[in-house]
């Protein structure tokens, strides 16, 4: 591989405008696979969740798990699409070694919906409409390690490992039609895109679509055409993109890499590319143009599946209230910003702290402690939010210890330390670390004598009316309880002993 | 019973039943005969003498417990070598599945146990069921009792030997374009292709899926329409199964009466390529048939024509697809595995090794077919030819209850002697494929003896798709009137093996 010198961003869409398209499979959370009763339960060990159909051993045939239709019809529905009265599975045909049958069975010309949208909103408020070409339905394939070798990839590995346990979990493919017109905001946009239709599946309860665990998976195309031109230039196929941070990366960087080939006056191979989480590169897979020809036909196994339309109309009556509409439902009552708003999305906080407030804390403490100290968290651990090891209802308990007095800012801190590194519930983190609020008068009462002797000249100014000054007390009192003081009383008794009122 | 092997299956479950003889004797009787003609006709590829002693002795002891036992209960049967059975080998006549043993029983297999059914074995057949001879399996030809130089037909070879030298009352048998009905044709015994759809597919190793349909082999109508009821009917694990009631073909052959039936012969089968002892057997049939109180009448179905060409685009396209799955990863033969080669070297060495020229052949063009930029022209074209001879049945269908043709053009041809003519081979199932493509029903019944070769002659009755009770009527008229006239069931006059 050349390297290339990437041109800048800015520069790169001075020049040409971007066309995107984005192709995201999303595994079903079903529980049982797409055309058999094997179970799709995640961490088995390898090659127990198989049987004759998933494993495509001869004879074994395929029937088609309705919950698996149902969930398609209603991803569709919400993503405002027509529902075929009639379609059929088909086979796309090529070798693989995870592929049992070495065909996939999956939908072509006929998927199960076409012709919709979804609205995304930018971190500004502005919304972008993103046109759905078709949502379809198909099998996952096994899961193929690779051992040896120096990328993890099949060229140069020593031998694959592979599982079957995965090998016909049903998966939607959603498939945009071209994204263009957005300018610089194109990877902003693909990110948008793809956290708004996570939003979308988990409100469905179709699927969890945790990127990390390979439930949700990107695929971007991206072309650049000069700016003000209308036929689309030739595109690359970036694969597997597994987060929202690495889809925005990605069709930046693709942006980057095709202007400069195009600027030397060379022509983008079509060609799949992988995607380097560590540098946010990417880097040439295949080339599409000796890619196979997938010789599709309709699946004779099968019987076309045509929804009723009494059905479908019952379906979109269920429908659950779509996310953006929540959203502003949210941002309203909670009395936030749009900005404000979308953070909390990014984050993967919404739900997180709907439970927290559910659990009983007030909405702002909900918000402070997911999208503050355990956004951190995630971000240094690059675990997903709802990945962390504490639940909605301890974050809840830690905000009541807090709300209660027994606990202030830093040592709730130091709670959710406590439980984040598994040492149990709040109670028994305060407990074992000792971290109750000191506000026993008591045991305040010699350390706030002792900073009194220390500090006479602060003791004076108190007196003399300038009760600001008090801070500067407060502040050797709880050093010198460690923090454990509770600061509030702290300031109540020094204003007490010195025999002042303020206002 | 005097001769537990010459026995009708109606017959030997009466007699097991009655206690006149037990099951155990019976398949006994039949392991011995095996034993003794087998290595002559090579039926069977892998004979399962303790399952069938085994399953026998359950039924023995059904019976001593006073349980009631089916109708069947008890009677031998060959099992065409392209059904999964759990644990027993299952090779599809392939190098491919050499020594494979599956670890589970198709649908078909696991009724046909809690049938009572006693299965000896797995018989022959032409490589994943592609062929009109049974010479494309990988395990060598079997010989048609009737003269053991020439072919039993094919796919279903084994089965319909089997049944012909008497090493069992029943058979399964599979017919993609004629597998069941042509052996059957070509060896004097019954075959039928059910309805597509009404015999689950599931552990029936596929060959064209659009197109399979097992189906039962006998010796007479009754014995096949006894069968016919074990086998079919919905099948969850099987989604193009049909959830229809299963026709009442047992009554329908017991009631073997056309009297009033409108009985239509195909115009287009006949002439050029027909042997001409095939064509005088024919017509002696339909004038049988007229005598026997039936309606007959002149039917032309046009693209009937095309259906040969159409289905050499629809089932090798179809199998292209459904053979990938051999590729030495997961089961089956592996060759040239030595720790250097890459998985897909593997694969295609094994691929090289383990098929026979006649599959590879299917596989290149129905891989051709589908190929971007011919799927239009080819398997597309195909498809339209299908929906016009659905649409020449249904027609036809509007007139007469059944339509009529020799089942195959000639009599058992000598081993070898088409073997390098693909098309010649293929031309024997001209008569039989329209049926699967339409997905209706078939059966072929024996109407004589060729007199230029004294070889059988096989008359083709076809029925409307979920009508196959109306084939077991005519079938079964016409077995009762031939063999009043011979005075004998005409495998009678096969040569002693």
């Amino acid at each position: 591989m050349s390297v290339i010198d990437l041109v800048p961003y800015e520069e790169a869409l001075a020049s040409y405008d971007p066309v995107m398209g984005l192709e995201v499979h999303v595994e079903l959370g079903t529980k049982t696979k797409m055309f058999c009763g094997c179970s799709t339960a995640l961490g088995a060990e390898p090659n127990t969740q198989v049987c004759p159909t998933c494993l495509g051993l001869p004879g074994s045939l395929p029937v088609v798990n309705a919950t698996g239709v149902e969930s398609a019809i209603r991803i569709g529905l919400a993503l405002n699409c027509e529902i075929a009265e009639w379609c059929r599975f088909a086979r796309k045909n090529y070798f693989y070694p995870d592929m049992p049958k070495n065909f996939q069975t999956s939908q072509y010309d006929e998927p199960i919906a076409f012709n919709g949208y979804l609205d995304v909103e930018l971190e500004d408020g502005e919304v972008f409409r993103v046109e759905i070409e078709r949502a379809h339905m198909e099998e996952d394939t096994g899961k193929s390690t690779h051992v040896g070798g120096a990328t993890g990839r099949i060229h140069g590995a020593e031998y694959s490992l592979l599982d079957y346990n995965r090998a016909g979990i049903p998966l939607i493919e959603i498939v945009t039609k071209p994204i263009v017109g957005a300018g610089d905001r194109a990877p902003e946009v693909a990110r948008a895109y793809v956290a708004e239709l996570r939003e979308l599946i988990r409100a469905l309860g179709v699927s969890e679509a945790r990127m990390e665990m390979g439930q949700m998976r990107c695929d971007v195309n991206l072309s650049l055409m000069p700016k003000g031109a209308t036929k689309f230039g030739t595109r690359s196929e970036t694969k597997n993109v597994n987060s929202l941070r690495s889809v925005e990366r990605a069709a930046r960087f693709e942006i980057q890499r095709h202007a400069a080939v195009l600027d030397d006056g060379g022509t983008i191979v079509q060609e799949t590319r992988h995607f380097h989480e560590d540098n946010g590169s990417t880097t040439s897979g295949r080339i599409k143009e000796e890619a196979e020809d997938y010789r599709y036909f309709p699946e004779p196994d099968l019987v076309p599946v045509a929804p009723s339309r009494e059905w479908v109309e019952q379906l979109r009556g269920e429908l659950p209230e779509l996310p953006r509409v929540r959203r502003q439902r949210l941002q309203e009552e909670w009395g936030i910003s749009a900005t404000e708003m979308q953070s909390a999305l990014n984050a993967g906080a919404i739900d997180l702290i709907l439970a927290t407030i559910d659990a009983g804390a007030p909405a702002d403490q909900a918000r402070k402690w997911w999208l503050g100290e355990l956004a951190r968290r995630s971000n240094e651990d690059g675990v997903e939010l709802a990945a962390l090891p504490i639940s909605p209802a301890q974050v809840a308990k830690v905000s009541a210890l807090v709300a209660e007095g027994k606990l202030n800012d830093k040592l709730a801190r130091q709670v959710i330390e406590g439980v984040l590194a598994g040492e149990g519930e709040p109670d028994e983190v305060v407990a074992k670390r000792g971290l109750a609020v000191v506000s026993d008068d008591s045991a305040l009462g010699d350390a706030i004598d002792a900073a009194l002797a220390a500090q006479p000249d602060v003791a004076d100014k108190i007196r003399s009316g300038k009760f600001a000054a008090a801070g500067a007390l407060v502040g050797a009192v709880m050093k010198a309880t460690r923090g454990q003081a509770d600061a509030a009383r702290v300031k109540e008794l020094i204003f007490e002993k010195l025999g002042v009122t303020p206002e | 019973m005097t001769d537990l092997i010459r026995s009708t299956a109606a017959q030997t479950a009466n007699a097991i039943a009655s206690g006149e003889v037990s099951a155990v004797e019976v398949a006994q009787a039949h392991l011995d005969r095996i034993g003794a003609v087998d290595e002559k006709v090579h039926a069977f590829l892998h004979v399962d003498t303790e399952g069938a002693l085994e399953a026998a002795r359950a039924v023995d002891a059904k019976r001593a417990a006073g349980e009631e036992l089916g109708p069947l209960a008890g009677v031998p049967l060959a099992l065409k070598d392209v059904f999964t059975t759990k644990g027993i080998p299952t090779t599809a006549g392939s190098k491919m599945l050499e020594g494979w043993r599956p670890p589970y029983d198709a649908t078909l297999t696991r009724r046909l146990k809690e049938a009572g059914v006693v299965i000896l074995g797995k018989t022959n057949m032409d490589e994943f069921a592609m062929g009109s001879s049974t010479e494309n399996s990988a395990y060598g030809p079997t010989g048609n009792p009737w003269d053991l130089s020439r072919i039993p037909g094919g796919s279903g070879g084994g089965s319909a030997a089997a049944l012909a030298a008497y090493e069992a009352p029943l058979a399964i048998g599979t017919d993609t374009g004629g597998s069941i009905r042509q052996p059957g044709a070509v060896t004097g015994t019954v075959g039928v292709k059910p309805t597509y759809g009404s015999v689950s597919r599931y552990g029936l190793i596929a060959f064209s899926s659009s197109l399979d349909q097992g189906g039962p082999c006998a010796r007479t109508v009754l014995d096949a329409a006894l069968l016919h009821e074990a086998i079919a009917g919905w099948d969850p694990m099987d989604s193009t199964s049909i959830n229809a009631p299963v026709p009442a073909v047992v009554a329908a052959a017991r009631q073997a009466d056309v009297k009033g039936m409108r009985v239509g012969v195909v115009t287009e089968f006949g002439g050029e390529g027909y042997q001409a002892g095939v064509m005088q057997r024919f017509h002696e049939s339909v004038e049988l048939l007229r005598s026997l109180g039936a309606e007959i009448v002149e039917i032309s179905c046009p693209s009937f024509t095309y259906a040969l060409p159409a289905y050499y685009l629809i089932a090798p396209s179809e199998c292209s697809s459904n053979l990938a799955r051999f590729d030495a990863m997961r089961y089956g033969l592996r060759v040239g595995d030595n720790g250097e080669r890459s998985a897909e070297e593997v694969t295609a060495l094994t691929r090289e090794a383990g098929f026979g020229p006649e599959v590879k052949r299917r596989i290149m063009l129905g891989t051709y077919a589908l190929s971007s930029g011919y799927y239009d022209a080819y398997y597309g074209s195909a498809q339209k030819v299908r929906t016009l001879i659905t649409r020449d049945f249904d027609r036809a269908f509007a007139d007469v209850d059944v339509l009529i043709s020799p089942t195959t053009p000639t009599t058992a041809f000598p081993i070898g002697e088409r073997a390098d003519d693909p098309m010649a081979m293929y031309l024997a199932d001209l008569c039989t494929i329209p049926s699967n493509l339409a997905g209706n029903a078939a059966m072929s019944v024996p109407c004589g003896l060729a007199p230029e070769d004294n070889l059988p002659v096989g008359l083709q009755i076809i029925a409307p798709a979920l009508a196959d009770d109306r084939l077991y009527r005519v079938g079964a008229a016409v077995e009762a009137a031939l063999n009043d006239k011979w005075g004998h069931p005409l495998l009678e006059e096969a040569p002693a093996l």
